[in-house]
C-alpha cells in the first residue's frame, strides 16, 4: 500500500527546473527522510505535496502527485481540504502574532474542530505536550507566541500542526533549531506519530536521518539520487554519489 | 573634495533648517496670537461656548459649532473610506493577481493626486445635485455631500497604506495559515489583517487627520454656517472653513475676530497633530514586530 506517490514530476520557479523527474512513493505510518546538500530541492519538493507551492507567484508543477491514489493536482481538487489532511512544519517557523494558545487552536477554529471551550482547551494542551512544548508554556498561554524563544516556537507551529490532526505530517528541518533535549523529545514525537500519521522529514542532520527514518530518500541538484531503506541507505547504498554523501566525504 | 563635500553637508542642513524654521515659526505665530486671543476670551468659553458668531454685532466665541461641523464631515467622510479602502486593500494584497495589483496602485496614487478644489465643485455641482433627487430636504450646502466626497478623495489613502501593511505582513505567516486548511478569506481576515493591524490603524488615523484638516472641499460645498448640529442635511462650518471664509474677508489685522483664526488653527493643528504621533508611533511599532 503507497499513501504518496510522485509521478515524474518537475517544478519550475519561472525559467529554472528545480526538481526534475522526481518519482517516488511513500508508505503510510512510517517516516521518510529526504536529506541532500542545501539547495537541493528538498523543502520544494515536500511543498508540493500539499500544494503549497500554489501560492507561490511564477511556479509550474509537471507529472502527479498521488495520495491514496487520488491525483492532487487533478482540476477540481479541494486544495483547502487537501491541506487538512496534509500537516505541515516549516523550516522557518511562523507562528501567528496571536498568544500561544490560539496560535493551537487556529486550526480547529477555522475547520470549526474547536468545540466546547473545555474540548478545544483540551485539544490545545494535548498538542502542546505532544509537541514537548506544554510544561514551558502552561502558565503563559495566553502571552504572545513571538515572545518565547526560536525553539520554542518552532515547537509551537509543530502542535499547531498535530491539533488539526492530518493523516500526512511533512516536517521541513524541524529539529534544526532546538537543543539536544528539545530534539530528543520531537524525535520521539515523531517515532509515538508513526502509529497514526504518514511522516515526511527533511534534515541536514544524517543521524537524526538514521535515527528517525524508516526510508530514506537521497535528493541532488533537483534529482532523486536515490530511495531506499534507511538501513539500507546508510551503510550500503547503490549510489557512490549517495555514500559520499552520507559518509561526508562531499565537496 | 573634502570641501565639497563640506558644502553639501551644508547646503542639505540650511534645507532641512529652513523646513524646521518654517515649522517653527508658524508654531510661534500660533501661539502668540491664540495667547492674545484667550487674554480676551476666557478659554472655557471659547472651548465649551455652543455659539459661534464673531462677526457679529454681540459676538460669541463658542468654537463647538466649528468642532462638530468638523466632526460630522470627517465622520461621514470615515464611514465611506474605511470599509471601502479597507476592503479594497484586502483585495488587493490577499486576492488581486500581481500584474493587477502593479498596475492599480499607481492609479489610486494619481487619485490622490487631484486639487482638491476639483473634488470640491465636484461635491457642490455634482454630488449634491444627484442626493438631492433622493433626499428632498436636502440643502445647496450640506455636510452630507462634501462628506461623501472627501471620503471618496482619501479612499485611496487608507487603501494604499493598509495594503502597504498587508503587504509587509511575512508570506511564512500565510503559508502557516493555509497550510492548516484555511481559505483565503480566513487567511486574509484572520492572519494577516491582525497581523498588520497596528499598519492599518496608523493609515486609518492618518486618513482621520487628513479629512480633519481638508479644507477646500468644505469651503466651498459644506456652507459657512456655524451651527452644532448632528443634521448632514443643513448648511454647517467646519473650523477650516472658518479660516478660510476670514481670511479672504476683509477683517482688519490685530482685531480680535482676526485673531479667532490663528485660536481656531492652533486647536486644529493640536488635533492633526496629536493623530500624526498616533499614526507615527503605530507605524514604528509595527516595524519592531516585523523588522
Ligand atoms: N521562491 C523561490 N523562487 C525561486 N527559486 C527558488 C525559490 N525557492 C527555492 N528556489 C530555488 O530552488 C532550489 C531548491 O530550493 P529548496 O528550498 O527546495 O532547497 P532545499 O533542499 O530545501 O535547501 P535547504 O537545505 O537549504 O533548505 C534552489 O536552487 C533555490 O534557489
Ligand atoms: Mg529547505
Amino acid at each position: 500500500m503507497i499513501k504518496v506517490r510522485a509521478e515524474r514530476l518537475n517544478f519550475y520557479y519561472g525559467a529554472t527546473r528545480a526538481l526534475q523527474d522526481i518519482s517516488v512513493a511513500v508508505q503510510p505510518n512510517v517516516v521518510t527522510a529526504f536529506i541532500g546538500p542545501s539547495g537541493c530541492g528538498k523543502s520544494t519538493f515536500l511543498r508540493t505535496l500539499n500544494r503549497m507551492n500554489d501560492i507561490v507567484p511564477g511556479t509550474r508543477v509537471e507529472g502527479r502527485v498521488l495520495i491514496d491514489d487520488a491525483d492532487i493536482y487533478a482540476p477540481g481538487v479541494d486544495v483547502v481540504a487537501l491541506r487538512r489532511r496534509v500537516g505541515m512544519v516549516f523550516q522557518k517557523s511562523n507562528p501567528f502574532p496571536k498568544s500561544i494558545f490560539e496560535n493551537v487552536a487556529y486550526g480547529l477554529r477555522i475547520n470549526n474542530m474547536a468545540g466546547s471551550r473545555s474540548e478545544l482547551a483540551g485539544r490545545v494542551e494535548e498538542s502542546l505536550r505532544q509537541a514537548a512544548l506544554w510544561g514551558e508554556v502552561k502558565d503563559r498561554l495566553h502571552e504572545s507566541a513571538l515572545a518565547i524563544s526560536g525553539g520554542q516556537q518552532q515547537r509551537l507551529c509543530i502542535a499547531r500542526a498535530l491539533a488539526v490532526r492530518p493523516e500526512i505530517l511533512l516536517m521541513d528541518e524541524p529539529a534544526s533549531a532546538l537543543d539536544p533535549i528539545a530534539t530528543q523529545r520531537i524525535e520521539e514525537l515523531i517515532y509515538d506519530l508513526k502509529q497514526a500519521y504518514t511522516i515526511v522529514i527533511v534534515t541536514h542532520n544524517m543521524q537524526q536521518a538514521a535515527r528517525v527514518s524508516d526510508y530514506t530518500a537521497f535528493f541532488w541538484l533537483g534529482r532523486l539520487v536515490e530511495y531506499d531503506r534507511t538501513d539500507k541507505i546508510f551503510t550500503n547504498p547503490a549510489e557512490q554519489l549517495t555514500e559520499d554523501y552520507v559518509t561526508g566525504r562531499f565537496g | 573634495m573634502r570641501r565639497a563635500e563640506f558644502a553639501i553637508e551644508w547646503a542639505l542642513f540650511a534645507c532641512a533648517l529652513v523646513s524646521v524654521g518654517t515649522t517653527a515659526g508658524i508654531i510661534l505665530v500660533l501661539t502668540v496670537e491664540t495667547l492674545a486671543f484667550l487674554r480676551e476670551v476666557p478659554i472655557a468659553e471659547f472651548l465649551f461656548g455652543t455659539e459661534w458668531t464673531p462677526l457679529f454685532a454681540t459676538p460669541r466665541f463658542g468654537v463647538l459649532p466649528l468642532v462638530a461641523g468638523t466632526v460630522l464631515v470627517s465622520a461621514i467622510a470615515m464611514l465611506v473610506a474605511l470599509p471601502m479602502g479597507l476592503l479594497s486593500a484586502v483585495y488587493l494584497s490577499e486576492y488581486a493577481p500581481p500584474r493587477l495589483r502593479r498596475t492599480v496602485k499607481p492609479v489610486l496614487e494619481i487619485l490622490a493626486g487631484v486639487p482638491t478644489v476639483v473634488y470640491g465643485y465636484f461635491a457642490l455641482l455634482f454630488v449634491t445635485p444627484l442626493l438631492q433627487r433622493v433626499i428632498p430636504g436636502l440643502a445647496g450646502f450640506n455636510a452630507l455631500g462634501p462628506g461623501i466626497v472627501m471620503g471618496i478623495m482619501i479612499l485611496p489613502l487608507v487603501s494604499s497604506l493598509s495594503e502597504d501593511a498587508m503587504q509587509a505582513v511575512p508570506r511564512g505567516l500565510r503559508e502557516g495559515s493555509y497550510a492548516l486548511g484555511a481559505s483565503r478569506m480566513q487567511t486574509s481576515l484572520r492572519v494577516v489583517v491582525p497581523a498588520a493591524l497596528s499598519g492599518i490603524t496608523a493609515a486609518c488615523i492618518l486618513a482621520v487627520s487628513r479629512a480633519i484638516g481638508e479644507t477646500m472641499i468644505v469651503a466651498i460645498a459644506a456652507g459657512q454656517q456655524p451651527r452644532l448640529t448632528w443634521n448632514p442635511l443643513v448648511p454647517i462650518e467646519t473650523m477650516t472653513a472658518y479660516i478660510v471664509q476670514v481670511s479672504l474677508g476683509d477683517t482688519p489685522q490685530g482685531t480680535i475676530e482676526y485673531r479667532t483664526i490663528f485660536a481656531v488653527g492652533m486647536l486644529l493643528f493640536l488635533g492633526t497633530f496629536l493623530l500624526n504621533l498616533a499614526s507615527a508611533w503605530l507605524r514604528e511599532r509595527f516595524r519592531e514586530v516585523y523588522g
